[in-house]
């Protein structure tokens, strides 16, 4: 399966990805390549079938709604790229 | 016999009697580590330091008379499992600097002991490889035989712990990445049901998948390193809560196979590219097994012909979701050169992650995008399913089945890096047990011609973990093959 590199270009964007030029026609074959083998699970009948998301059934998980311990602020900016007052910087949204 | 070449239970045994201390113990492993280090390339990061202070306080424990099982005990910990203080870098550019401000739940446990951490260790970048050359930083070489991979993704755990870099290590199993290494470095790996373990702090490849398991060089040590850490988390909400079975009592008393039902499923020998050596290993494990009192059944897993390619859109799927929290705003790399929020995300996901890990990003964003889910990532779920469901009706035949871990011994470094389709491929045996969930063991079972490691894998249902312990501690009785030690 050929998958074109807009496609490529699209993806990319969805997943805040720059794929170099110079490297956008070798993703594009490898990921064909890779789509190519994937597209066997259509030999499989799955009429009916329902889908597995996780191998043990589980529902939800409750527990108590107690207070417990927390990072707190210094823990949780301590690996910030940028941090002040308390909080992380990004670069400016709206001019 | 050298320090650092003991297992974790003979070590035990010293400290408990006084005859070694922790510190002795952790010092000769330090030197080992330094001396061998440059030619296996193992550790991301080496705490010794920390490792002496953690050894002395096991010392003032065991003073008291309150050691515990692992009280001592020097380990390795994968690079992805969250240590307060100490770096976690996941083998990745992204990460490089990031330092946990907290404890996984299984490091949480091994300090609870006094084990001592002696470091991090090497694998593929984000566990997305199955050969430890995606690693950002440094390729780790297999001690058996140095153009060799180390298998993967806990490349670096196999590694350690057969060179005796280590008395035993933590790795992680999403497809394989515990139990191939440990194939292809001649020591015991096993990825335990899922649930079982705690994923608490544990970097979030695929979390369906993710288990934490012990890499040890005997069955006996894989035993206490996985009674350690196993059991219900309240942090972790798919942490099953179910008791954990004592299977060391049931190792000590010494194990009867007889009546234990083997199953040996059909289309495994159907595999394209087995290798003969491996599958000469295999029929003969199967035969001791017999001699053991075991009895061998041909079991059918119909749907082993497309799990390679549900795991393949299941696995990326998931890692694409998990991995977009690196956005170069909490933590991690931030690529600074670019001003508006965009630019910064693109730029710093680009250059932090490596090129497997941006290919998988982008297979399983496709997978997961409009108009290709129900294709893909649907299609794949229901097929999920129907392989979960061949296990299910495999195990009302047999207690255990067995299969090799990986179809060939450890291939030549730089062999599969611009083929990402063949390293998948390669994981044809392992990744059904992660899709299901069931438990999986791989133990050494001998060697190839051309003198490389051999491993062999037994699976069992849901939570059978004792099973699998007590069958793989039989065989590896009667054979000795965990015995063989490279010379590095």
């Amino acid at each position: 399966m050929k998958i074109s590199t807009d496609e490529v270009l699209h993806v990319a964007q969805l997943a805040r990805l720059e794929i170099e030029p110079a490297a956008m026609e070798k993703m594009a074959t490898q990921v064909g390549t890779i789509l190519d083998y994937i597209n066997s699970l259509n030999q499989v009948d799955t009429e009916g079938v329902p889908p597995t998301s996780h191998a043990i059934a589980l529902t939800n998980a409750f527990r108590e709604d107690h207070p417990g311990e927390h990072l707190g602020p210094d823990k949780s900016l301590a690996n910030a790229p940028e941090a002040d007052a308390g909080a992380f910087i990004v670069p400016k949204v709206i001019e | 016999m050298d320090l650092h070449e003991l297992t974790i239970a003979a070590a035990q045994s010293k400290l408990h009697s006084g005859e070694l201390s922790a510190v002795e113990l952790t010092r000769a492993v330090l030197a080992r580590i330094e001396a061998v280090e440059p030619r296996i390339d193992a550790y991301i990061s080496v705490t010794g330091d920390t490792a002496l202070e953690m050894a002395a306080a096991a010392d003032a424990r065991l003073a008291r008379g309150e050691g515990a099982p692992l009280t001592g005990i020097p380990l390795g910990v994968k690079d992805l499992i969250c240590t307060a203080g100490i770096p976690t870098t996941c083998a990745s550019r992204i990460l490089e600097n990031f330092v946990p401000p907290y404890d996984a739940t299984v490091i949480q446990r091994l300090k609870a002991q006094d084990a001592v951490l002696v470091g991090k260790l090497n694998m593929d970048e984000f566990a997305m490889g199955s050969t430890t050359e995606h690693s950002a930083f440094k390729v780790t070489r297999n001690p058996w035989n140095r153009d060799r991979i180390p298998g993967g993704s806990s490349g670096g755990s196999a590694a350690a712990v057969a060179a005796g870099m280590c008395l035993g290590a933590l790795g992680s199993d999403t497809g394989g990445s515990i139990r191939q290494p440990a194939s292809h470095c001649g020591v015991v790996g096993l990825k335990p049901s899922y649930g079982r373990v705690s994923r608490y702090g544990l970097v979030a490849f695929a979390s369906s998948l993710d288990q934490i398991g012990p890499l040890t060089r005997s069955v006996t040590d894989c035993a206490i390193l996985f009674e350690a850490i196993a059991g219900y988390d309240p942090s972790d909400s798919t942490s099953v809560n179910r008791p954990v079975p004592d299977s060391l009592s049931a190792l000590a008393d010494g194990v009867d196979l007889r009546g234990v039902r083997v199953g040996l499923p059909l289309e495994y020998h159907r595999v394209d590219g087995l290798d003969p050596d491996v599958a000469a290993a295999t029929s003969a494990a199967a035969e001791t097994l017999t001699e053991l009192g075991a009895v061998c059944v041909e079991v059918s897993l119909p749907h082993t012909p497309y799990a390679v390619a549900a795991y393949y859109v299941i696995a990326p799927s998931e890692a694409s979701s998990n991995l977009a929290r690196y956005d170069g705003v909490k933590y991690g790399h931030r690529d600074t050169t670019k001003t508006g929020l965009m630019e910064m995300y693109r730029g710093t996901r680009s250059t932090g992650f490596g090129a497997e890990v941006q290919r998988r990003i982008i297979l399983g964003t496709y997978s997961l995008s409009s108009g290709y889910y129900d294709a893909y990532y649907g299609k794949a779920s229901q097929v999920r399913t129907l392989i979960r469901r061949d296990f299910e009706a495999a195990f009302e035949q047999c207690d255990v089945l067995l299969a090799p871990v990986a179809p060939t011994p450890a291939g030549r470094i730089g062999e599969s890096v611009d083929d990402p389709l063949a390293m998948y491929l390669s994981d044809i045996f392992t990744l059904s047990a992660n899709l299901a969930g069931i438990p999986g063991i791989s133990i050494p079972c001998g060697l190839s011609k051309e003198g490389l490691p051999i491993g062999l894998q037994l699976m069992a249902a849901p939570f059978e973990e004792a099973r699998l312990l007590t069958t793989a501690r039989a065989f590896e009785q009667a054979t000795h093959h965990h015995e063989a030690r490279p010379a590095v």
